[in-house]
């Protein structure tokens, strides 16, 4: 694995950092009571990885490589009486980008100041909802890029910079997130990936870099979530509620030409739990485009409904299948339809149906997973096999693939066919 | 009269032997039921909760090793019936602070609810109930050993009674639903401790033991600290260790998807 010489560097000053910190850690050992940070052990875990992936067709408009990149994780986290501390960061070099970055993936406190109260505060990953890479009511940021070039599905979440609190209660149980700032998806913007331009009417890549004008003020332009859940008899029913942004770009300003965010308010509920043999979930979604409620302006994202119902059950030793039907259905089709200035138009409602069927081998050593989006409207497909072998309990290598196929270049899977790419990892984990 | 002396000889000969013997002859021997009932609180109910540190080495027939690390809690909704599980993960690395989460319902017509978190992702996931005969985190453990299997699946006949053992025969009442034919499990006549479980499949051969290699009293309760389970079909076989065991504890509700996101401080220390 070629890797250029600044990650050396980076790595050995940061693994003086963190050799450095148990080492403080144990010095403050005999320090009285009064310290903040009595004895504070620090547990010190990560892994190693390297990745190499590329893509199995040609694409003009990108890089033959879709992943090359070497990537050190360190996790840190300790746990004194009043709280838990945690700081999770990756460094990592890619050929694809020629870069090496950093990647601060979590970084937070979390308290639990009274019985019925929990805070986390700072960078920190969120999730709720019920789907299966599904999302309606999850409205924590994502990354696509990260997931459809190969990395590890842990990074299709993108952190985010946020206030978390828990309050529970004997008749339910309330979440709220304040994000000061708007954490966006990390989208696809053309690098790395080709996509679909609608303004220019065909397939373009690193030639036509989205560029975006994110909302970016600090409490001016913040997100708020919302989710009230309760626990009946192990059936889990939540509400939800957002207010923010679309994460990725919901429409644009043409004579800026760059991509936007628009409002977007998102009200939802979710009910799971046991059906038969298996695990059913059933989910909706009402996204309300605020700065476009009439759906006339066709420059912004119509408002749109969003539905889930999906189930997951043992099929076999060590053998599991879940299928879901999502639907996504515009609201104001027809003046979106009529308001249309350029390119083909979307149908009015999205159809998908995802499969996912988990196979365990070799005393669980080895995992088969095959993932499928199957769009019936759209007709197009995404298939994400992988296969992870644990050489050891330290060692584990994988393979899988990125495959997509589509009749139109302009819908969701379709316009990625380009992108379709076989990769390889080999991760030490400690 | 030569018989009658004989009778008596032998009587009054055999009687210091009968003597010597009473704390095990005289000793009523309990009913079956009676006898898994206890064994099954011994082994699974001790306390009304407890956390152990588990260590489990799995060894393949090739000698390569591999090694779990998890803690678990432990509470009883009901002594013998309903209990929650909470296990939390250590070792391996790619593995850990994940949790496994189980509500543990002994109506056989009532499947377990079973919850696993991947911290990574922040993910509470909801995992179907499962054929509780697959293997325990890959070891020769299955689901049902670490949890405890119904009484009510099987039925129980006390087929031996040494000095030291009730041997208690056990043959499942949907024999379709399970890979064995029958286990015989050897329980410890003054502690209840089940010592030994062995099963025998469908052709009635050995293939799979338990023994329980160590037993120490904690707080009044006899626990087994060391177990080895061996798969005589695959010659690979898996030893468990618990350590910091503790009972009445005093947990919570910790058993909840608060406690997923955040692992009580009893399943870290």
């Amino acid at each position: 694995m070629i890797r250029p010489g600044r990650i050396t560097t980076l790595l050995v000053i940061w693994f003086v950092m963190v050799a450095s910190l148990p080492a403080v850690a144990l010095d403050t050992d005999e320090n009285s009571d009064d310290s903040l940070f009595p004895e504070l052990p620090i547990e010190v875990h990560g892994f190693y990885e390297t990745r190499s992936g590329y893509r199995l067709r040609k694409d003009k408009y990108e890089k033959d490589m879709s992943i090359m990149e070497d990537r050190l994780q360190l996790d840190l986290s300790s746990y004194p009486d009043w709280g838990d501390l945690k700081v999770k960061g990756d460094v990592f070099g890619d050929l694809v980008t020629e870069e090496v970055d950093f990647d601060l993936r979590e970084a937070n406190v979390f308290v639990s100041p009274l019985d019925f109260m929990d805070l986390k505060v700072g960078r920190q990953i969120l999730t709720w909802g019920t789907g299966d890479l599904i999302f309606i009511n999850d409205l924590f940021p994502k990354d696509w890029q990260s997931f459809f070039i190969g990395r590890d599905t842990e990074y299709l979440k993108a952190p985010s910079d946020a206030l978390k609190v828990s309050l529970f209660g004997d008749w339910a149980n309330l979440d709220i997130v304040y994000t000061p700032q708007f954490d966006p998806d990390r989208f696809i913007n053309g690098r790395r990936l080709s996509y679909w331009n609608s303004n220019l009417g065909r397939l373009a890549g690193e030639d036509a870099i989205i560029h975006t004008d994110k909302p970016n003020g600090w409490f001016k332009d913040s997100e708020l979530a919302a989710r009230l859940y309760k626990n009946i008899n192990n059936y889990e029913f939540a509400l939800y509620g957002y207010r923010g942004y679309w994460k990725s770009p919901g429409g644009q300003n043409i004579a800026m030409s760059q991509a936007i965010f628009p409002d977007l308010n998102v009200y939802g509920a979710s009910v799971r739990g046991a059906i038969g043999k298996g695990i059913g979930n059933l989910e909706v979604g009402y996204y309300e485009s605020a700065d476009d409620l009439s759906g006339k302006n066709a420059l912004i994202d119509n408002s749109q409904m969003r539905y889930l119902v999906g189930y997951t059950q043992e099929i076999g030793r060590d053998f599991t299948a879940g299928l879901q039907y999502y639907v996504e259905q515009m609201l104001d089709f027809s003046r979106y339809k009529s308001n249309l200035t350029s390119g083909p138009a979307r149908d009015r409602d999205r159809h998908l149906i995802t499969l996912r069927l988990t196979k365990l081998l070799m005393n669980q050593n080895l995992r088969c997973s095959l993932f499928t989006y199957f769009s019936p409207s759209d007709k197009d497909v995404h298939i994400r096999p992988n296969i992870n072998y644990k050489l050891n309990d330290n060692l584990a290598l994988e393979v899988g693939g990125n495959i997509f196929f589509g009749d139109y270049p302009n819908t969701f899977f379709g316009q990625f066919r380009n992108n379709t790419n076989v990769y390889v990892g080999l991760r030490y984990s400690f | 009269m030569r018989l009658i002396l004989t009778v008596v000889f032998i009587l009054g000969f055999s009687l210091p032997l009968f003597a010597a013997d009473e704390p095990n002859s005289t000793r009523e021997i309990p009913d079956v039921q009676t006898i898994v009932n206890k064994a099954n609180i011994v082994a699974y109910y001790q306390g009304k909760d407890g956390k152990a540190k588990v260590k489990m080495t799995i060894t393949n027939k090739k000698g390569q090793k591999r090694e779990r690390q998890f803690i678990i809690l432990r509470k009883d909704v009901e002594d013998g019936g309903d209990q929650k599980y909470f296990v939390y993960f250590q070792k391996p690395a790619d593995v850990r602070k994940m949790v496994f989460m189980v509500h543990k319902h002994t109506d056989p017509k009532k499947d377990d609810d079973r919850w696993l978190y991947l911290p990574a992702l922040s993910l509470v996931r909801r995992i179907a109930a499962g054929d509780k005969r697959t293997s325990f985190v890959g070891s020769d453990f299955l689901y049902e050993d670490i949890s405890g299997r119904s009484l009510a699946e099987d039925t129980h006949e006390l087929i031996k009674t040494t000095d030291k053992l009730f041997v208690i025969k056990n043959v499942p009442k949907q024999p379709d639903t399970v890979e064995f034919n029958y286990f015989n499990v050897s329980i410890d006549r003054k502690t209840y401790v089940p010592m030994k479980m062995e099963f025998y499949d469908k052709k009635n051969k050995l293939y799979r033991i338990i023994e329980s290699k160590k037993v120490e009293k904690i707080q009044d309760f006899h626990t087994v600290v060391k177990s080895v389970v061996s798969n005589l079909k695959t010659g690979s076989k898996t030893e468990m260790e618990f350590s910091n065991v503790k009972y009445n504890i005093n947990l919570k509700d910790i058993f909840t998807e608060r406690y997923l996101h955040r692992p009580p401080r009893e399943a870290i220390r």
